[in-house]
């Protein structure tokens, strides 16, 4: 593959003027020395796996960092291959993992620890700090070739003639997903199939953890509120329907009805509350009104609240739109705040009801 | 019914295109497909307005209302008494993405 070849370019490049004023704008000094290149390895070991994990579940959620720079996988020379990546360790594992027995050099830009998806949507994946990372660490001088390869989903973020107009480095968008790396390399072309994006069972199980821990604490307050307001049997359903909005939904998404995600949370708070539904009225203990009122309540309150948290699981998949997301927004969010709101209020009858009892 | 992502912000103007295939390369989702003369939108519906393509095309043959859709980010900024078009974020200690 010829590296400098730069088909389809209709982009006059920069002058040397505007680009040193470009660099000068986004605070690039050039006595600044260029940093040093570090060498890494393709293996994942046990901290890392460490880090990862801690990464899935919230811990320290901005300190997943990997130190921007150049780095040299095996030993690369002036014809190697660059990558760039963000610098969130996740995205950075992946891609050195999936490189292993490749000669390399790997570009970490300053994302602020956000992957590459959710760092290209901010923009910080993005054209200015690619350019920018390219001077500061002096690519042009150890590379013969002007090509970079990019993981394709930091596209959002970034334009690649621009890169081109004022690095001279020709942007080349790998495939989406790091483990087709080797691949793509034989001939530098993505199938199909690599360049989409997908959302399987695996990729959703794995956001469950960070989903559920979002949640802890209303749930607890909830929980508690409920566990006061009504017994123990009201106060489990919160914590159930927390874990279904958060953990259960996010597992069953594709298999549940209708394409809107609210529906589907609401949906699936039905299924939820149902057997504790059929529990309540196999209760003959219980005044009919008090069993009637708390049926009411439970079948308005649950698929309310997996109805919104399965809202906001928009942010995490791989398809939801601004536009989209919006519709849903004003669609449903006052359908859930006012059944909810009901609801609630069919349990302060009955907890007004059993305190009364009580005095 | 039930299908708010049926419509979006995605507008192709193929008289302007090159046939670089840029967008082809970008969209994680196949919204355009290669043409003879020029690229061909084949797909609007599965847009997500993610930008790529029309950040990546050299002439403005694409234009898209790029943004976050993630409703947690949309409600908080709203809340916030932000836009909830240009300043939700998603990203930070107690954001959604990972």
């Amino acid at each position: 593959m010829d590296n400098t070849s730069d088909t389809g370019s209709c982009c006059p490049s920069d002058s040397k003027e505007d680009t040193g004023q470009f660099i000068q704008m986004i605070g690039l000094d050039k006595n600044v020395p260029a940093p040093e290149i570090r060498e890494i390895t393709s293996l994942i070991t046990f901290n890392d796996r460490l880090d990862h994990f801690l990464a899935r579940w919230g811990v320290n959620r901005m300190r997943h960092i990997v130190e921007p720079g150049i780095y040299k996988l095996g030993n690369p020379d002036a014809d190697s291959p660059v990558f760039v990546s963000a610098n969130y360790t996740l995205s950075f594992d992946a891609l050195r993992s999936s490189l292993a027995g490749i000669d390399c050099y790997i570009l970490v830009i300053d994302t602020k620890g956000i992957n590459v998806w959710c760092a290209a949507g901010k923009g910080t994946f993005g054209t200015d700090e690619i350019i920018y990372r390219i001077r500061w660490s002096g690519l042009a001088k150890f590379v013969n070739h002007r090509n970079l390869i990019l993981p394709q989903l930091g596209a959002p973020g970034v334009s690649a003639h621009e890169v081109k107009r004022k690095s001279g480095f020709k942007v080349e968008y790998g495939p989406v997903r790091a483990q087709d790396l080797p691949e793509y390399l034989k001939n530098h072309m993505a199938t199909t199939e690599m360049r989409k994006v997908r959302f399987t069972f695996r990729d959703r199980l794995v956001l469950t953890p960070i989903e559920f821990i979002h949640v802890i604490k209303p749930t607890l307050i909830a929980t508690i509120i409920l566990y006061l307001l009504s017994g123990p049997f009201a106060a489990f359903l919160a914590v159930v329907a927390a874990f279904a909005g958060t953990v259960l939904f996010p597992v069953l998404m594709p298999y549940l009805p209708a394409h809107d995600l609210s529906i589907k949370g609401i949906i699936l708070g039905w299924l939820v509350a149902l057997p504790f539904g059929i529990s309540l009225a196999a209760n003959n203990t219980m005044f009919l009104w008090k069993e009637m009122l708390s049926l009411i309540a439970m079948f308005l309150i649950v698929p309310a609240v997996t109805g919104y948290l399965a809202l906001n699981f928009t942010g995490c998949t791989t398809y939801t739109s601004r536009t989209g997301v919006k519709k849903e927004i004003f669609r449903y969010v006052p359908y859930m705040a006012l059944t909810a709101g009901t609801g609630l209020l069919c349990l302060l009858v009955l907890a007004v009801a059993h305190l009364k009892e009580m005095i | 019914m039930f299908n708010s992502y049926e419509e979006n912000t995605l507008q192709y103007y193929p008289e302007k295109c090159i046939n670089c295939l840029m967008c082809t390369q970008v969209c994680p989702h196949g919204v355009f497909t290669e043409g003879e003369k020029h690229v061909e939108l084949t797909r609007p519906e599965l847009c997500m307005e993610c930008g790529a393509c029309a950040g990546n095309c050299p002439v403005q043959a694409i234009e898209v209302q790029s943004g976050v859709g993630c409703a947690w980010a949309m409600i908080n900024a709203a809340l916030k008494g932000k836009d909830m078009d240009s300043e939700a974020s998603c990203c930070g200690e107690d954001g959604c993405c990972q």
